[in-house]
């Protein structure tokens, strides 16, 4: 199973076929596998990797550290569902070390993004504080360089 | 005006140019052509070894190395040789090259006296040939067949013995063919060899990439032990074909002697390669894993999409190149990628090219991406449906 999964996160466009192909399994045994990770949300979709730097698209991306206190018996879940319900959250996640949620949001603009902050975020109740960061520059994601090196010149040799 | 033509050296006027130029030339010129052709990685170097080779010079390592090479840098092929495939040679007994291509050619020139006979399988690299020729040698090329999976028999190599066979070379994970040599078929040559003075050249730059079994060298025989050269190198195991790096092993007296000419013909390999060459066998195993899974994935889906297609294939177990039979259509080696190239702007290799027992056959490199080999295997679809149309 790992390595369909392995498979799909490097290109998740290739077929069933390829995939029994690459990794000497039956097809059919890859679409039940395929199957049964999506049902029990081992897979959880499918996307494009997008440089939205290299479109007309204007919008930002901040990475925001937030405190919080986290809640008797909920611990820290309770909070991270009330943040993780917000269209603008893009990742969510609770770290080890100086705080505690990383919340990765993208919105249209910096005023959005503020107004997320101040207006939503910041007034949970049990969040102590919050610390913005915005990205100005995506390099790489998902293991995928987003800057384009040069191409090497042509080349004639018998190997 | 001078004539150049009459004064040149006969040996290299008569030395073959490469075949398969002219694909190169075709390629240049198309727009949205694939190329399974070049027999390289497709990889980057590591970073953390290119890291390594960028801080040898950031520390000033630019200066000649001893000609055998950093200590560093034997020490550290002699512990790998070890790990990877139980072969024990001290750092004395190795030195480093430029490229696996140097040791075989200072190999062929350590050995090879005028009219010795030098045994090559065929198909294989290009090199020995034409560097046994410029040695003054004479190349025996022996056939080897599909039926046996391109693997040397012994048979085949006790009829090409004759009493001034000097050398044989065994290119083995084969380029172009993909086979290996198992070990018992090592045992079976080993009983061929006994008695007589024939040594051995290996060729292991292809060691790492096996498919189901670990690479088994003549060097884990212990009767073929004393007779072996074994020739190495970082190129295909480390993506690091620019750097031109490999390293020999053998017997102290060979390679005392040997040093001599790579000190007068090279003085030491790059300085730059060889650091970043310490970092790639010091760190370096879990790269080459994750490399050859990436090849082996790779090899099954062309395997089968070539085998969808109606062409016989060879299941091949080493290296990262395929060799499907295409003869059938009426067509030659040369020909078939030829209009294949021009008809579909894919470049293969013709088998011809890879020494005589090459015809019928095509080189198909897979270390390429994934959508290179779909677009290949679909266009390859249409032109053989071409070729049948034509022949109804």
């Amino acid at each position: 199973m790992n390595e369909i999964l392995k498979l799909l996160e490097e290109d998740s466009r290739y077929t069933a076929e390829q995939i029994a192909a690459m990794t000497g399994k039956d097809e059919r045994y890859v679409r039940e596998t395929v199957k049964r990770c999506e049902e029990e949300h081992i897979i959880n979709g499918y996307t494009a990797l997008v440089d939205w730097d290299r479109t007309s698209e204007e919008n930002v991306t901040a990475f925001i550290e937030v405190k919080i206190t986290p809640q008797r018996d909920d611990g820290y879940d309770r909070i991270a569902r009330r943040i993780y319900q917000y269209d603008e959250v893009e990742s969510l996640y609770l770290m080890s070390g100086s705080f505690d949620f990383s919340v990765i949001v993208t919105a249209s603009s910096l005023r959005e993004v503020s107004r997320f902050v101040a207006e939503k975020l910041a007034p949970i109740e049990g969040v102590i504080s919050t610390a913005t960061h915005f990205i100005m520059k995506r390099y790489k994601d998902k293991h995928r360089a987003f800057i384009v090196e040069p191409e090497q010149e042509e080349r004639t040799l018998f190997i | 005006m001078m004539d150049y033509e009459k004064l040149m050296s006969r040996n290299v006027l008569e030395l073959q140019p490469s075949g398969i130029r002219k694909f190169f030339d075709i390629l240049d010129t198309m727009k949205d052509a694939v190329s399974l052709g070049i027999g390289e990685p497709d990889f980057t170097t590591p970073w953390h070894i290119r890291e390594a080779g960028i801080y040898s010079l950031e520390q000033g390592h630019t200066k000649y190395t001893s000609n055998a090479g950093l200590v560093r840098l034997r020490t550290a092929v002699s512990e790998y040789l070890k790990r990877r495939f139980d072969i024990e040679y001290g750092a004395p007994d190795i030195f480093i090259t430029v490229g696996g291509s140097e040791a075989i050619d200072l190999t062929v020139r350590a050995l090879v006296d005028p009219g010795d006979e030098v045994i090559i399988p065929v198909p294989s690299f290009v090199c020995y040939g034409p560097l046994v020729t410029m040695a003054h040698g004479v190349p025996v090329y022996v056939e080897t067949k599909e039926e046996n999976e391109f693997r040397l028999t012994a048979d085949e190599l006790r009829a090409a013995i004759t009493p001034r066979t000097k050398l044989l070379v065994l290119p083995y994970p084969n380029n172009p063919t993909g086979a290996i040599l198992r070990r018992e078929d090592l045992q079976a040559i080993a009983q061929v060899l006994r008695g007589t003075d024939i040594m051995v050249l290996s060729d292991e730059i292809y060691a790492e990439l096996t498919y189901g079994q670990r690479h088994v060298s003549p060097c884990n025989i212990p009767e073929l032990r004393e007779r072996t050269m074994l020739v190495n190198g970082f190129s295909k195991a480390y993506a690091m074909t620019g750097w031109r790096l490999g390293y020999v092993c053998g017997p102290s007296a060979i390679m005392r002697q040997m040093l001599k000419i790579h000190q007068y013909g090279i003085m030491s390999a790059p300085t730059t390669s060889q650091y970043a060459a310490i970092e790639a066998l010091r760190n370096g195993d879990g790269d080459i894993e994750a490399m050859r899974d990436s090849y082996n994935k790779r090899r099954r889906l062309l395997l089968k999409g070539l085998r969808d297609l109606g062409l016989p294939c060879f299941e091949p177990k080493g290296a990262f190149y395929m060799f499907p039979r295409i003869g059938g259509f009426g067509l030659t080696s040369d020909q078939f990628c030829t209009r294949f190239l021009q008809e579909e702007r894919v470049a293969i290799i013709p088998g011809t090219a890879f020494g005589p027992g090459g015809e019928g056959f095509a080189r198909v490199c897979y270390a390429s991406s994934v959508e290179n080999i779909e677009t290949a295997l679909a266009r390859l679809g249409d032109f053989l449906g071409r070729l049948q149309s034509d022949r109804s």
